[in-house]
């Protein structure tokens, strides 16, 4: 599986960053560099491997419980400031880079 | 009185005694940091007034015979990858760089509630990304041991802060081996607790299911008495683990004798220096000659572990870094026509060159087409190597290995290579991976004195026993 420009461009897209010309060819490099590497995941038979996404729900446990029972503790009251108070508005707009002291601001949604 | 080297409970017992102030130790601390920081790099913000506040607050607690709390007086630095409120955090990036949380991180609540006193916030690679803190934003990180060579990474500037005396303890991250290499590259101790054992609150997350909380410290006991600190469910982190805190320094005394320690050819193998080979072995001679009994053991899937991880970590990081998008916090590009040339140009001017590959290589192994035989593969690799160790631990109670194949390379020698500085990584991703506990501590050095790693691995959430077995090494070296 070689990485393309084409691909490359694609995936900057995806992930909302613009590359520049330099950036794209350094990064059609270091990803074939690095896929080449990983390739060989390849060499195990995992086709009956279950996959695992987390530790949490094998270790630290109780095994005994099912499903969302296991999980039973992470669970709260569904009420307000249950845990804690809510940031107060002020201090959630205090790192905004633009904002009128209701919304933060940017530039239009929209585009025609 | 002395500076240096100092431990938690000599601090902490000079200032309850009154022989020092929790005052003049920051005071000095903050002095030795003018002095030699400016060569080291390890600290990227410094917080007097909040640290001589809880120096005061400590001081009179002692003046009125009060006893002390576990880290009275302690002068700690905490990782810039940990929120503190209303002190600039970074995370070691420029998208950052002017962002001051709002709230703390539950870690630093706990060490604070326990009388630490925050210097301020160590130096890092940027969001947690590199073995070597030549990725940080701001500067590198210079090893104190000698400065032409790295620290090691990512948690780089808490390892050189402890090393250069700056701090008694510092708190550190780890996800692929960021606490236990840079511990084993300065010569300091580093604990990885198991996954879930230390709440992720406030941690700027790089890798939802491989990022982990952990102290670097002086001592073996040290480490242990900040985990017993920082360790506990948080109902703010439904990742941390309903498991109930053991008293990890009385588990401490406990002998080593008799305990099963692994050996894993698989750590032994092509590309272990030779001086790194031989300090890991004499050691594990010492640790014989206190009484444990050496199994060999094998972990099969280990060379498939850094492919695997690279394609995990990368594509949670491609998930988790998608906030920083100039809207709320954080770098916002000038002048963008358009909310999408906003995001993209706020990224690309805010993320170094090692975060942008790893979003993009993260972002290709979990689109369409390839989710299958990237993501999922490696997840399912994951299961292999976690079963690895299961098998392992049903005959052995720690494994043995060395930290990191070498001792701390050079500043620049790695830097242009990514899969060279990934490779680093290849005696700790798997711990990661699986979720277990692992401690890095000094065993030695090389014939240009750099120091050297041993890592004692342990079965989820038996700390204790990697700490005992670091502990009677420690006493006995």
């Amino acid at each position: 599986m070689k990485v393309t420009e084409k691909d490359v461009t694609y995936v900057a897209d995806l992930a909302n960053l613009e590359l520049s010309a330099a950036e794209r060819a350094g990064m059609v490099r270091d990803l074939n560099s690095i896929l080449g590497y990983i390739d060989r995941l390849n060499e195990l038979d995992t086709s009956n491997v279950e996959p695992m996404a987390q530790v949490s729900d094998r270790y630290g446990v109780d095994d005994s419980k099912q499903g969302s029972e296991r999980f039973a503790y992470t669970y709260r009251e569904d009420v307000p400031e249950g845990l804690r108070k809510s940031l107060p508005q002020e201090l959630a707009l205090e790192n905004a880079p633009d904002a009128d002291g209701t919304f933060f601001r940017v530039p239009k949604v929209i585009e025609r | 009185m002395q500076l240096a080297p100092l431990t938690i409970d000599a601090v902490r017992s000079a200032v309850q005694e009154r022989r020092t102030t929790a005052f003049a130790l920051a005071e000095a601390h903050y002095a030795r940091i003018e002095k030699e920081d400016g060569q080291i790099g390890a600290f990227l913000t410094l917080c007097k007034e909040r640290a001589l506040e809880q120096a005061d607050r400590i001081d009179r607690m002692a003046a009125e015979g009060k006893p002390l709390p576990p880290l009275g007086g302690v002068p700690v630095g905490i990782k810039d990858v940990m929120s503190t409120r209303g002190v600039r955090t970074t995370a070691g990036s420029k998208i950052l760089g002017s962002y001051i949380p709002p709230y703390d991180c539950t870690a630093v609540v706990r060490l604070e509630g326990a009388g630490a006193v925050v210097l301020g916030k160590t130096n890092c690679d940027e969001f947690a990304m590199g073995s070597s803190n030549e990725n940080s934003a701001f500067r590198p990180v210079r090893n104190p041991r000698d400065l032409t060579r790295v620290p090691g990474g990512s948690s780089g500037g808490s390892a050189a802060a402890v090393a250069a005396d700056m701090v008694v303890v510092a708190l550190g991250s780890d996800t692929g081996g960021s606490i236990r290499q840079p511990a084993s590259f300065c010569g300091v101790v580093g604990l990885m607790p198991t996954y879930g054992r230390v709440s992720r609150y406030g941690l700027i997350a790089f890798a939802s299911s491989l990022d982990h909380i952990g102290p670097l410290t002086r001592t073996v006991k040290d480490a242990a008495i900040v985990l017993r600190t920082i360790a506990g469910r948080d109902p703010m982190d439904s990742t941390s683990a309903d498991v109930p805190v053991p008293d990890y320094v009385a588990e401490l005394e406990k002998p080593a004798r008799g305990l099963r320690l692994g050996v894993a050819e698989e750590y032994f193998g092509d590309g272990l220096d030779d001086e790194v080979r031989h300090a890991v072995e004499s050691a594990i001679d010492k640790l014989k000659n206190l009484g444990c009994e050496i199994v060999p053991v094998s972990l099969p899937h280990t060379p498939y572990a850094i492919p695997a991880y690279y394609l995990i970590a990368t594509a949670e990081a491609s998930s988790n870094l998608a906030r920083y998008d100039g809207v709320r916090y954080g770098h916002r590009a000038a002048g963008a026509k358009s909310l999408s040339e906003m995001y993209r140009r706020s990224r690309d001017e805010g993320f170094g060159a090692e975060v942008k590959r790893r979003i993009m290589l993260g972002t290709y192994a979990l689109s369409a087409g390839y989710y299958d035989a990237y993501y999922l593969k490696a997840q399912k690799v994951r299961t292999l190597l976690t079963r690895d160790f299961e098998e392992a631990f049903s005959k052995v109670d720690a494994i043995v290995t060395p930290t990191s194949p070498t001792a701390a390379f050079r500043l620049g020698e790695k830097s242009n290579d990514p899969l060279a500085m990934y490779l680093a990584d290849i005696y700790t991703v798997t711990a990661d991976l699986a979720g277990i506990p692992g401690i890095s501590i000094p065993c030695g050095q090389t014939r240009e004195k750099l120091p050297i790693g041993l890592q004692i691995l342990g079965k989820h959430f038996d700390e204790s026993t990697i700490l005992r077995v670091a502990h009677a090494y420690e006493e006995a070296a």
